[in-house]
């Protein structure tokens, strides 16, 4: 079967302002598509060109098999949620939802039926006959979903739609926007700044830096394998630590030499990743950093450092130290004996850390 | 607007705050009778005899109400060799205003729309020059528009005045609508095109309905614009289509002999009186329209 949503050496400019530069991205039925980046990396504007309500300078786009690069939107099959919601101020609930099959001139009855059936799905059949202005924030959110939903469309497209909702909220939507894709096994692109709702909602994740995709990949994928230096930063909470170390190869595997302001440098040796040049960027996610006190079984390989800071927080505490000159973050158990201005033993887990070459960032093993 | 918030530094300060409160009420007072005297000037000469008017005092009351200088002024004073009062002009007035109001209103809510929503390449220019439109002063248009309506077959015909006026109000009721609508987030229109709306389908379902208080501001702002012109009214009319304020200008100037003050006062009035009407049923709503800045959604 043909790609859902397949996109061909995309380019868009704003006059002489490149935006997006070479995207190929393709996805099939069902698959949950998450475009993440900082903000001005051009998530929103290749949204819009998936939509067609802005124009491709270069390249071409396909919707379920057929070329859409010059269709303009209503004939695109798609439904789209937007971060402002954009319902019809002055249109209640039900004509918001209904607008869409009205201007397409569908049939009242299949009309009524279809909005029963999504009022019901989102549980907003009591709000039918209200204008948008009498709705929470969360409401609205769901009225504009519905509007959505009741296309039935062949792609969904979601214009960072939580990012206006509390943070309590934020994540009940998310939830159920999950639950929603689930049930309905429907196609949907999701752009968000928020790596961790790129994370929990995503079967494939875009990363997008200045316009150009940094990595196209499942979320497991990026968190633990991460292209390049920009993507391991920018995915996870706390960010990935990134420490620029000397490699030195011996008998047994290559010796990693992390320099330390205060005292002795740590040696770690990795056995699996042989082939490495004398100076890269070791990256070790907080939670491959344990509290070899607490630490039981895996590979791992131990030293004493000087814990600057603790930041307890639940479930887990997070403890900051200096090492290759940069502040790395350990997730350590709740139960920890780590003090701020002590040496704590830790434990580093080599086998799921990323190497980054010093000069590129790019990822080496 | 009454309502001047200060807040004394004690609460011991009760009668300073009443003094003060009793002084703006006094001034704003005598403001409103200073604005207002005019009028009662005009309302009561308008009801004397012509005897009491010569005899009597300006301001004094009439001893006798009389409304015959209102029936000649509407429908028997002289406007140079004709003595049919205002009643033919007050109606072709009616006649070059309404259709005016509602085309300029309606393209400059075109204009606004497309000009705030679906940016183009030169939008800004064209916009530029839609707002440079507002600051050309009238008689620098008289002859080209006069050669115009000429070449057009429209000279001294009320759709050729109607033609004026709209062309003339394009700027100002463009500019109005395109700051109503430049306020309106672009993903109303967005997520109407992704819902199948074409361009007209935008303006007639999404638009035009938030637009209710700009309209009124624009219809008001027109209205009294197109009533109150007489330099356009004069230059493009001929006998016959002549607007209520050339009408009442001829009646003034034109009458010999002894001036009937209380009959020019009733024109004047009868010439006032639609805006003065717009002004009361709408002036909420022109307040409320001037303010409104953005729709919150």
């Amino acid at each position: 079967m043909a790609p859902i949503l397949q996109i061909n050496n995309l380019f868009k400019s704003y006059g002489t302002v490149e935006i997006l530069k070479d995207i190929n991205v393709s996805i099939e039925q069902g698959d949950f598509l998450v475009l993440v980046g900082p903000s001005g990396c051009g998530k929103s504007t290749l949204l819009n060109c998936i939509a067609g309500l802005e124009p491709i300078t270069k390249g071409n786009l396909s919707i379920g098999g057929q070329d859409m690069t010059h269709v303009s939107p209503k004939d695109r099959d798609i439904a789209m949620v937007f971060q402002s919601y954009a319902l019809y101020p002055t249109m209640t609930v039900a004509k918001n939802i209904t607008f869409g099959m009205k201007v397409r001139g569908i049939d009242q009855a299949i009309q009524d039926q279809k909005l029963e059936h999504v009022a019901k799905q989102l549980q907003i059949d009591p709000l039918l006959h209200r204008k948008p202005a009498q709705l929470s924030g969360g409401q609205r959110q769901r009225v504009a979903m519905g509007r959505a939903l009741v296309r039935d469309p062949k792609l969904f497209l979601f214009d960072e739609p939580l990012s206006n909702l509390d943070a309590k909220l934020r994540v009940e939507m998310r939830t159920e926007i999950k639950a929603l894709h689930q049930r309905l096994g429907a196609s949907m692109v999701y752009v968000t700044h928020d790596q961790i709702e790129a994370m929990t909602l995503a079967t494939k994740i875009v990363v997008m830096k200045g316009g150009v995709i940094q990595q196209i990949g499942t979320p497991s994928e990026i968190y633990n394998r991460p292209a390049n230096q920009f993507v391991a930063d920018f995915m996870g909470s706390p960010a990935m630590n990134l420490i620029p170390v000397k490699t030195r190869k011996n008998g047994k595997g290559t010796e990693i030499e992390i320099a330390r302001g205060n005292g002795e440098p740590i040696t770690l040796v990795d056995t699996q990743n042989t082939d490495l040049p004398a100076d890269v960027i070791l990256g070790v996610r907080p939670e491959d950093i344990a509290d070899a006190a607490l630490h039981r079984g895996g590979d791992t390989q131990e030293a004493d450092c000087l814990i600057d800071i603790v930041e307890p927080a639940g479930a887990d505490t997070f403890a900051v130290m200096q090492l290759g000159g940069n502040h790395v973050t350990a997730r350590l158990h709740s139960e920890t004996g780590a003090v701020a201005g002590q040496n704590l033993r830790l434990a580093f887990d080599l086998g799921k850390v990323s190497y980054f070459a010093a000069d590129t960032g790019e990822r080496l093993n | 607007m009454t309502d001047m918030s200060f807040t004394p530094s004690q609460s011991g300060n009760r009668t300073g705050k009443i003094v003060l409160r009793w002084a703006l009420y006094i001034m704003l007072g005598v403001f409103a009778l200073f604005y207002l005297m005019p009028l009662f000037v005009m309302v009561m000469t308008s009801i004397k005899s012509l005897d009491e008017i010569r005899t009597g005092d300006l301001i004094s009351l009439p001893r006798e109400v009389t409304f015959d200088a209102w029936r000649t002024a509407w429908s028997g004073a002289c406007t140079g060799i004709q003595c049919e009062g205002m009643k033919p002009y007050f109606w072709n007035s009616v006649l070059i205003a309404i259709p005016a109001v509602f085309i300029s209103t309606l393209v400059g809510a075109m204009n606004g729309y497309v000009v705030a929503q679906w940016r183009f390449k030169g939008a800004n220019i064209f916009f530029a020059l839609m707002l440079f439109g507002c600051f050309i002063p009238f008689q620098v248009v008289l002859l080209p528009m006069a050669r115009m309506l000429g070449l057009m077959g429209l000279a001294g015909t009320i759709p050729g005045l109607i033609f004026v006026h709209v062309i003339y109000g394009l700027g100002f009721t463009t500019l109005f609508f395109r700051n109503y609508y430049v306020s309106i987030p672009s993903e109303l229109t967005k997520a109407a095109k992704v819902d199948g709306a074409g361009f007209f389908r935008i303006f007639w379902s999404i638009f035009l309905p938030l637009s209710l208080p700009i309209i009124v501001v624009t219809v008001i702002w027109q209205f009294t614009q197109i009533w109150n012109d007489f330099l356009f009214g004069v230059s493009f009319s001929q006998a016959g289509t002549q607007p209520v304020t050339v009408a009442l200008n001829n009646i003034v100037n034109s009458t010999t002999g002894v001036k009937a003050y209380n009959v020019d006062m009733a024109a004047a009035i009868i010439a006032a009186l639609p805006t003065l009407l717009v002004y009361v049923i709408a002036g909420k709503y022109f307040v409320r329209g001037l303010t409104a800045g953005s729709v919150k959604g």
